[in-house]
This record gives C-alpha cells, sequence and structure tokens, in this order.
C-alpha cells in the first residue's frame, strides 16, 4: 500500500520540520557494562556470557568504570554538563532480547546534561545542534527471525536469541527538538550523526561501524506551518543503521506527513521502520502513552560518583576533535572548503596527515587518495584502509616525482602496481623498469628526430605560438615509451627553438 | 539421650570445638546430621532438598584437611555443617525460591555466601522451604509444601525462612542461612525460639540471593546462640565487589562482642523501648516476656529509657509499595525464556512469545507472587508513581532520621520481634493484612538500613516461643550482640538450659533406634 507523498520541495516550502535524534553509540569496551562478560563482535552465539548478563537468579550487576569514563569523555566532546552524581535506572518491558526483562538505562539522573555539537555543512556554515542529554545504559540481545521471506518477525516460525550483545554498554545521545533547519534537515542530521562518529573514533571509544551495529538512530519528526505554530504529532522511526538512510527516513516522513496534513488527514503517534529495499517507512506500533516503562532507580546500583577531579583529568586528556582538527589541516594543507570536504568525504582525512607526515606534500597526497586510490576503492567497494597500499607508499611514489625519477603516466602505473599486490613503489619499479630518461643523450635525439617529423608545428613554435607542444612532448613520450619527463623535453624543444 | 542426641543438639561453636580436638569427624557430624533430617522431616518438612551425598564429599574433604593439619585460616566454624534457604544459588544443587516457576533450575553458580562457607569447609545439608520468592510470613507460600513448627506441628514456623528456622529449631541442622526482607529471618527465629540476625544493608553480600526487594535483601544467620550466630556473620560478611552495594568496610568484631556479652556486665549501656512497638495487637504473652527480658537487661547495669519513633507506624504501609514495586520488576525475568519453567500458550491462542510468557507466569506464580506483582506495577505506573513511591521513599528518609534521633538517645533500641507467637496454619491465609501484620516490627530495620536480630525471650502463656529484638546503628553490629549474648546467658540460667529443654522432639527418640551404628 503505498502512501500519498508531497514532493519534499513544496513540502518544506509549505510545512517547517522540527526533528530530533536519539543516536546510540556502543562503547568499545573490553567487558560488559555490568558484568566481565567479554565483548567481541561476531562470537559464537551465546558464548559471551555470565550469569549477570544473563540476567540469572541472584546476579547482581556492577558498573564497569571504563565505560563511565568513555561515557564522560563523550559527553565532553558535546559539550554536555557533567553530572558528578547520576543514576541507573531500570526500564520495565517483557522482550525476549533482554535477560531481565528490563533494561538498565538512566532517567531522571543521567551521567550527561545539556550541551550542544555545531556540526559542519556542506558549504562549511555551522549549525548547532541543541542536546537534552547523553546517558548510559546496556544493550539487548538479538533476535533473528527465521522461516520468513525477509528476516522480520511477520511471518518468521520461529526466532533465536543471541545474548552476546546483551549488556554491551551504549550512550543514548538525545537531541532537543531541532528547528530552524528547514529543507537542510536532512542535511542537518546527516552531519551531525557524521559528527558523532568522527567524534566517537576520534576519542577511541567505540568502533562506530555503522553496519556491525555500532551506532544507531531513532528518528523523530514533526511539521508545523511556521515558527510560531503549534507542534504537529511526530512519528518516531527506530534503529536506522546508515547514513543515508537517516536522511532518507527524514525526507520520506517529511514528505508523508506534509502529504496527510494537506488533505486534512492526521499524523499519528506512532513507531515506525525504515525499509531499506522499499526506501520507505512503515508503521508499528501505536504509541498510546509515553511513558509506560515504569522507570524507578535501579536498587541494585549505587549513584554513580565522577568526582570533579577526575572530570578535569580526562578533560585535560581530551585529544583535538575531529572539527578543529579539520580546520587546523585545511589551513595547513592550503586546501580548499571543497577539497577539505572531499577529503572528509572520503574518509581520507588521516591518510592524507599520515602521507604529508611521510614525507609527501598536501597536494600530492591529495591528489593520490582522491583520485586514482579512491577510484579503485569504490570500484572494489572496500575502504581506503582495505587496499594494500599504505601512507608510506603513497609518500614514496611522490619523492620519486619530485626527484625526477618518475613521470605522471609512470607514477600512476607503479600506483596501479602497489594497488595490485606487486609490492613497494620500488619493488613495482625495479620489476617493470619503470625509469624517466633523463639521460640527456637518448632525449636530445628523440627531440630533434621529433622536431624534424613536424616541420610545420617547429614554425609554429618559433612563431611565439606555444600550443602545439604538447604534440611534441607526446610524440617524444611515444618515442621513449612513456619513459621521459615531459618537463625536460619542453625544455630541450626551447632551446632548439632558440637557437 | 545417645551420645548422637547429645552432639546435634550442641551448638555450633560446641560442635566445631569437638571437630578440632577430633572428638567428632565431620562426616560423623554430618551423618548425624543426616539421620535427624530423615527422621524429622515427615513432621517438619523443613527442606525442599537434602543434598546428602554432597554433604558427606565435602565433610570427608574436610577431615582430611583437618587430619593434613591444613587448618591455617580456617574459620571458628569450619567443618560444621549447615542448612541453606533455597532463596540462595548453590551450584549444581537445585535451587527454586520455593516457586513452580524456578521447578528444575540447576545454578551454575555459587552465591558469595557459598563460595565463603565452601571455603570454610562447612558441608551443605540442603536447601529449605519458605514462602515462594520469600513472600508471606509463614511459608504457606511455599509452592511446594508448608513448613511445621516444632514446638506445635499444626502451627506455622513463621515466614519466609520458616524452613531455615525449623530445621535449625527441630536440631536437623545447628546453622542455616535466611534472607530477611521484611522479618523473613527474626520473625520465623521468633516463632521456633532460634537466634536470627539481618546484619547492616551492605554487611553480606547478596550476590547469588534470589531478589526479592533488592533495596531491602539482606542474607543473615540463623542459629540456636547468639554467638553461632556472631561467628556465622563474621564468616559470611565482608565487602564484595560483585554486589554493588556493598559495603567496603571489614565486618565489625561480633564474635568478641558476644562473648564479651556472655560476661553479663552491662553497665555504661543504653537500652531504648521502642514505644511505637507494643501495647494494641501484642499478644499479652508476648508483652510479658518481652518486659521480663528488659528487667533482666535493667538487672545487668543497663540503663533502660524510652524512645519514640514517631514515623514507624507508616513503615509498614511504606513497606508494602516498594517492596511490591522491586518485586515487580525482579521477578519480570521469570519469562520461560531461558531457565525453569516453560508453558506453551493453550491450543488456539496464538503461539507467541508474549503469550508463552503469559503462559508461563500465570502457571508458575502462586496467588501471594502475582498479588505483589499488580500491586508492584499498579504503583510503579505513569500518574501513580510520585503519589506512592515517591511517598514511600519520602517515608523510609523519616523512618531512617527517628533511628539516627533514637541512637542519639540509646545505644541499642528492643522491641519484641513478632506481636504474636505461633499462629495455626490457614489462620491468615485469606486475609492478606493479618498476614501482612507479623511484620510490624521488623520492617522498621529494612526500611532503614540498619541491623538488628531476634533471640528467644522464652515461652509465652500459650507454651511457644517469643522473640526479643535488638536493634543496632548501621554498620555497628556488633552494639547489638552483645547485649544479646548477656540476656541470653541470663534468660539461660533462669531456665536450667537453652530454651529448647522444654522441646519436646520425638523425633530425636526415632533417631536413636533407627541409625545408631
Amino acid at each position: 500500500m503505498a502512501e500519498k507523498l508531497m514532493k519534499y520541495a513544496d513540502a518544506v516550502a509549505k510545512y517547517d520540520p522540527v526533528f530530533g535524534l536519539e543516536v546510540h553509540v556502543e562503547l568499545s569496551t573490553n567487558t560488559k557494562l555490568f558484568c566481565p562478560a567479554h565483548i567481541e563482535f561476531g562470537g559464537e552465539p551465546n558464548s559471551q556470557l555470565t550469569p549477570v548478563s544473563l540476567g540469572l537468579p541472584g546476579s547482581l550487576p556492577v558498573v564497569n568504570r571504563t565505560a563511565i569514563d568513555y561515557a564522560v569523555k563523550l559527553g565532553l566532546a558535546l559539550h554536555c554538563k557533567i553530572n558528578e552524581w547520576s543514576q541507573f535506572a531500570r526500564k520495565n518491558y517483557f522482550y525476549p532480547d533482554m535477560p531481565r526483562d528490563y533494561q538498565i538505562s538512566q532517567y531522571d539522573k543521567p551521567l550527561n546534561g545539556q550541551g550542544y555539537l555545531d556540526v559542519e555543512l556542506d558549504d562549511g556554515s555551522i549549525f548547532r545542534v541543541p542536546i537534552e542529554r547523553a546517558h548510559v545504559e546496556d544493550d539487548a540481545g538479538k533476535n533473528t527471525h527465521l522461516g520468513g521471506a525477509d528476516g522480520r518477525i511477520e511471518g518468521a516460525d520461529h526466532s533465536l536469541v543471541d545474548y552476546n550483545r546483551a549488556g554491551v554498554p551504549l550512550v543514548e545521545i538525545v537531541t532537543k527538538p531541532i528547528e530552524g533547519a528547514g529543507e537542510r534537515t536532512p542535511e542537518v542530521a546527516g552531519a551531525y550523526v557524521r559528527a558523532i562518529r568522527d567524534i566517537v573514533r576520534a576519542l577511541n571509544i567505540s568502533h562506530a561501524r555503522m553496519e556491525q551495529g555500532n551506532m544507531r538512530a531513532d528518528v523523530n519528526v514533526s511539521l508545523h506551518a511556521g515558527p510560531d505554530a503549534p507542534l504537529g504529532t511526530r512519528s518516531e522511526t527506530k534503529n536506522v543503521n546508515t547514513f543515508k538512510g537517516i536522511e532518507k527516513t527524514l525526507i520520506y516522513e517529511i514528505r508523508r506527513q506534509a502529504a496527510l496534513l494537506d488533505s486534512g488527514g492526521e499524523v499519528l503517534q506512532e513507531t515506525r521502520h525504515w525499509d531499506e529495499s522499499t526506501q520507505t517507512t512503515a508503521g508499528g506500533r501505536v504509541k498510546t502513552d509515553a511513558n509506560d516503562y515504569r522507570y524507578f532507580p535501579d536498587p541494585d546500583l549505587v549513584m554513580v560518583h565522577v568526582t570533579s577531579e577526575h572530570i578535569e583529568e580526562l578533560r585535560a586528556r581530551m585529544p583535538e576533535m575531529p572539527r578543529e582538527r579539520r580546520a587546523r589541516l585545511k589551513q595547513e594543507w592550503d586546501f580548499t572548503d571543497r577539497q577539505m570536504q572531499d577529503a572528509v568525504n572520503a574518509d581520507a582525512v588521516d591518510l592524507i596527515e599520515e602521507t604529508v607526515k611521510a614525507g609527501a606534500t598536501a597536494a600530492g597526497a591529495r591528489k593520490w587518495w582522491l583520485g586514482e586510490i579512491s577510484r579503485e576503492a569504490n570500484s572494489r567497494g572496500v575502504t581506503l584502509r582495505e587496499l594494500p597500499i599504505s601512507a608510506q607508499d603513497v609518500a614514496d611514489v611522490e619523492r620519486l616525482i619530485a626527484d625526477g625519477r618518475l613521470n605522471d603516466k609512470l607514477a600512476k602505473q607503479t600506483v596501479s602496481g602497489v594497488l595490485a599486490g606487486e609490492g613497494s613503489p620500488a619493488q613495482v619499479v625495479k620489476k617493470h623498469g619503470y625509469q624517466v630518461v633523463s639521460d640527456d643523450g637518448a632525449l636530445d635525439t628523440a627531440v630533434d628526430q621529433a622536431l624534424r617529423d613536424n616541420p610545420d608545428i617547429v614554425a609554429k613554435l618559433k612563431g611565439g605560438n606555444m600550443k602545439p607542444m604538447g604534440a611534441i612532448i607526446g610524440a617524444v613520450m611515444r618515442a621513449t615509451k612513456g619513459q621521459a619527463d615531459a618537463k625536460a623535453v619542453s625544455k630541450i624543444v626551447m632551446q632548439r627553438i632558440a637557437q | 539421650m545417645s551420645v548422637r542426641n547429645e552432639l546435634v543438639k550442641e551448638s555450633a561453636t560446641e560442635m566445631a570445638r569437638q571437630l578440632r580436638a577430633k572428638e567428632v569427624s565431620s562426616r560423623e557430624l554430618v551423618q548425624a546430621q543426616l539421620d535427624l533430617i530423615e527422621a524429622a522431616e515427615p513432621r517438619i518438612d523443613a527442606f525442599l532438598r537434602v543434598s546428602g551425598d554432597q554433604a558427606l564429599d565435602q565433610a570427608d574433604a574436610f577431615d582430611k584437611r583437618l587430619a593434613a593439619g591444613d587448618t591455617d585460616g580456617l574459620p571458628e566454624l569450619a567443618g560444621v555443617p549447615i542448612a541453606i534457604k533455597d532463596m540462595i544459588v548453590t551450584k549444581g544443587i537445585p535451587t527454586t525460591a520455593a516457586s513452580k516457576i524456578l521447578e528444575g533450575w540447576v545454578p551454575p553458580y555459587d552465591a558469595t555466601v557459598i563460595e565463603k562457607i565452601k571455603a570454610a569447609g562447612m558441608p551443605i545439608l540442603g536447601k529449605t522451604n519458605l514462602d515462594e520468592f520469600a513472600q508471606g510470613s509463614s511459608t504457606e507460600h511455599s509452592a511446594y509444601k508448608p513448613t511445621h513448627n516444632p514446638w506445635d506441628t499444626d502451627r506455622v514456623p513463621g515466614g519466609s525462612g520458616g524452613g531455615s528456622a525449623s530445621a535449625v529449631a527441630a536440631f536437623e541442622a545447628p546453622l542455616a542461612l535466611g534472607t530477611d526482607t521484611g522479618g523473613s529471618i527474626r520473625q520465623p527465629g521468633a516463632l521456633t525460639g532460634t537466634v536470627g540476625v539481618k546484619p547492616t544493608y551492605g554487611g553480606v553480600s547478596r550476590f547469588g540471593a534470589i531478589a526479592m526487594a533488592s533495596s531491602l535483601d539482606q542474607i543473615g544467620p540463623v542459629s540456636r546462640s547468639v554467638l553461632d550466630a556472631a561467628l556465622l556473620q563474621e564468616l559470611i560478611g565482608g565487602y564484595d565487589h560483585r554486589d554493588s552495594t556493598s559495603i567496603p568496610k571489614p565486618v565489625p568484631p561480633l564474635a568478641s562482642a558476644a562473648r564479651e556479652g556472655m560476661r553479663r556486665d552491662l553497665k555504661g549501656l543504653k537500652v531504648g523501648l521502642v514505644k511505637e512497638l507494643g501495647g494494641e495487637g501484642y499478644q499479652p504473652g508476648v508483652e510479658a516476656r518481652f518486659n521480663e527480658g528488659v528487667k533482666l537487661l535493667e538487672g545487668m547495669g543497663a540503663e533502660v529509657v524510652e524512645v519514640s519513633c514517631p514515623h514507624f507506624p507508616y513503615a509498614l504501609a511504606a513497606y508494602y509499595i516498594i517492596m511490591p514495586s522491586e518485586v515487580s520488576s525482579n521477578l519480570a525475568r521469570y519469562d520461560g525464556m531461558r531457565y525453569g519453567l516453560r508453558v506453551m500458550p493453550q491450543a488456539g491462542v496464538e503461539q507467541t512469545a508474549a503469550n508463552m510468557m503469559s503462559a508461563t507466569r500465570e502457571a508458575g506464580f502462586g496467588d501471594e507472587v502475582k498479588r505483589r506483582i499488580i500491586l508492584g506495577i499498579y504503583a510503579l505506573s505513569a500518574g501513580y508513581y510520585d503519589a506512592w513511591y515517591g511517598s514511600a521513599q519520602k517515608v523510609r528518609t523519616l523512618i531512617i532520621r527517628d533511628f539516627e534521633q533514637a541512637f542519639e538517645q540509646a545505644d541499642v533500641l528492643v522491641s519484641p520481634t513478632s506481636p504474636t507467637t505461633a499462629f495455626r496454619f490457614g489462620d491468615k491465609m485469606d486475609d492478606p493484612l493479618a498476614m501482612y501484620l507479623n511484620d510490624v516490627a521488623t520492617i522498621p530495620a529494612n526500611m532503614a538500613g540498619t541491623p538488628a536480630m531476634s533471640i528467644p525471650a522464652g515461652l509465652s502463656d500459650d507454651g511457644l516461643p517469643v522473640g526479643f529484638q535488638f536493634f543496632a546503628p548501621q554498620m555497628r553490629d556488633e552494639v547489638m550482640y552483645k547485649p544479646a549474648a548477656a540476656l541470653e546467658a541470663a534468660l539461660q540460667e533462669q531456665w536450667g538450659g537453652p530454651v529448647f529443654k522444654d522441646l519436646k522432639a520425638p523425633w530425636l527418640d526415632g533417631h536413636v533406634s533407627g541409625t545408631t551404628k
């Protein structure tokens, strides 16, 4: 049943979206939030368990202080007010993937209170996302529904539960309602979630791999007529686990809700799901009562105390944050906004930095990583890091060019060789005998031959028209099987013409 | 009386002495207890499961250790057998909390207190009966069977720890562990003439104690003497990193306080009589024994003052908000998914996980447990939370303040443990409120987290035991052990022996002829 949608441009022209994001970040601690069970992605189902993570009778949770430290660091990066005293509360609901049938979360006394994150949009402008809280909680296990067509619970004949993930520490970052983004709502949302990913990676507190579920978002959105109009009813789309999915969910929901409102319909306050295969959201459970979880302070856990001294210690050890680092690198590297953004989008900032450290120029490093190497990564469907080429390799190629031992064409062939797994640049060069013809005698001969073969061009050059120079260089290249240095060729040509 | 009958009637401390002196082996001691359990159980029903083979293996291991002279670091009670309330998980021994919903569950781990019991070479005789999930004051709410009071087998032993109390009172075990959430160690102690202690909250690790109401639950000793209880509490107490609410401090010196008390000199001690815990609702025979006890304390040099705890009358009502709230959440995990009972939905009902959970909980829980879960869910619901749970927590704060102010006027506080002696089976089963009133004097200590204990004060005019309760300040458990031991010594002098000398225990006779080797 296809739902009616309004064109996005019309929807945002007519209505003002107000949205909110709840981003869940799995922390990369060695052990779970409340017990010493080891955490590893992809382990045998139900192999990473203790009596506590299975919720066995008599078992008790004890807080993992490393997880608290990680969460404080994240709170600091999000400019949150860190509460010295915070409290875990039980969120009660029955579900097979919840070993205790309650989640241990934080309610009215979260670790991290209000904060904000400034995110950079494509045009370089800054949008401030207001943050309500960033609290700590434990993850649930994972249900696998079998026997159905599409792995969903509908139509399945049975389900399996893996409790390995049960008890993995999460931070849930909840924004305040975000207003004023207008048509840029999806862009702001995408930039915000990417910024969080970059921050948790910089802090080294999460693997932040969306495809492994390390990060996922609940996306809330409602429409109203304008800043002064009453807020509309919102929908909540749960567990969106790709950046594109978050953006598309917002676009879809804005279009759907606009069409509904426009036809005099009513938006239901409900939980929806983003369906990647149909590129739509589908309705689920209607929320009748916002607070039916019977929260109360978990009597098994004393309040969490983080002293102000400890907070300051953690603050002092904070690494440079991604946005500040990018601003600094952009200046150091003399990149344009566009160039820097491309590097960020390609996830190449670290690689460029490493390549520069290994001796290359920033421009040279950018050219390789965003050019040949990115194309190769795209065609293979892997990340830059997964390719068999290192920052050192790229810097080595650049050095060979600077030394005049490789020209552009040979350099590209060398990089291709490295990418093909033929070894280091030096090994590739050696294997194929790549070498710029810099021996003046051989080059002189080739140039003289080319000039002799093209008397009309020589005439033009002598007349001051330098355009056909390329044709001479091309002829020399052909004669030397590409091993000539174009600059050297052009220098000899100029000498000959001046004679 | 045979030698073996004399042995099982000894205190744990005396048994321990005989073990060290090699007057008796741990195997002989365990065998004597197992024989007596066999003789007594048809009348008492204190045990849900007797773990005789394991107990004998543990006894042999201890005897070997003793023979090898490997006694370094062993606590005083080493080698003495013990019974464990079936609310505490024991690796390899089924643990049910007396509920059908846990039938057949074999824990894969030991509670911290069980690890300590095992490390001390104390053989575990078996798991004792209780009200289902420790919810009740008579042990009639056990899903398996009621336990009988050795003083009158037509009467209840109190609850929820009726099994542990009856086992110790009937000489089936010299020691037992209980759990006390609102009086579940002390009230059965009062009704069976045993010593029962609820330590300071956090003084004994709760890791491995099946949770009823986490902020109130506390594991404690059951024994026939104050010194035995002190030694057992020292053995099981102390900081445990696996329990977040565990107090990171060493156990206070309890046995030395008890031994000091046995000298019966209480000069300089101020005893506070809690005005609100007495009078209306308290059986005259209970009050008579209690007042005599107070006189004896005075006679040993204690100064007795009356103190007021004006908010204690609200403790019961507040308790019946907080306890069920925590129960409703703690018992959610019994859903048929991972362990214990699983009941599939009836034919014609959709076979979903949610329906399986409902069917399992419907079949697996008894009425009293369901009553408390429903109460708790209601109290925690949106819109009611502040009025119920929030107000109850305020009462709790006021009770803590009452204790603090009372302890400014007195070193220890005293009251009757239970308003009545043991009642007959069925008397209060249809009247939950009458049943709840049994705990009116024991609940304040759970609400405040303060330590309290019950010792036998003699028999009421109905011939049934009466309990005398001591309260001490938080983390000062030793403060109550001294006057408790003093009063015990004074009373025993008066009676010419322990209160149990008046216990008619026909199973002791059967034991003699049937099992003497």
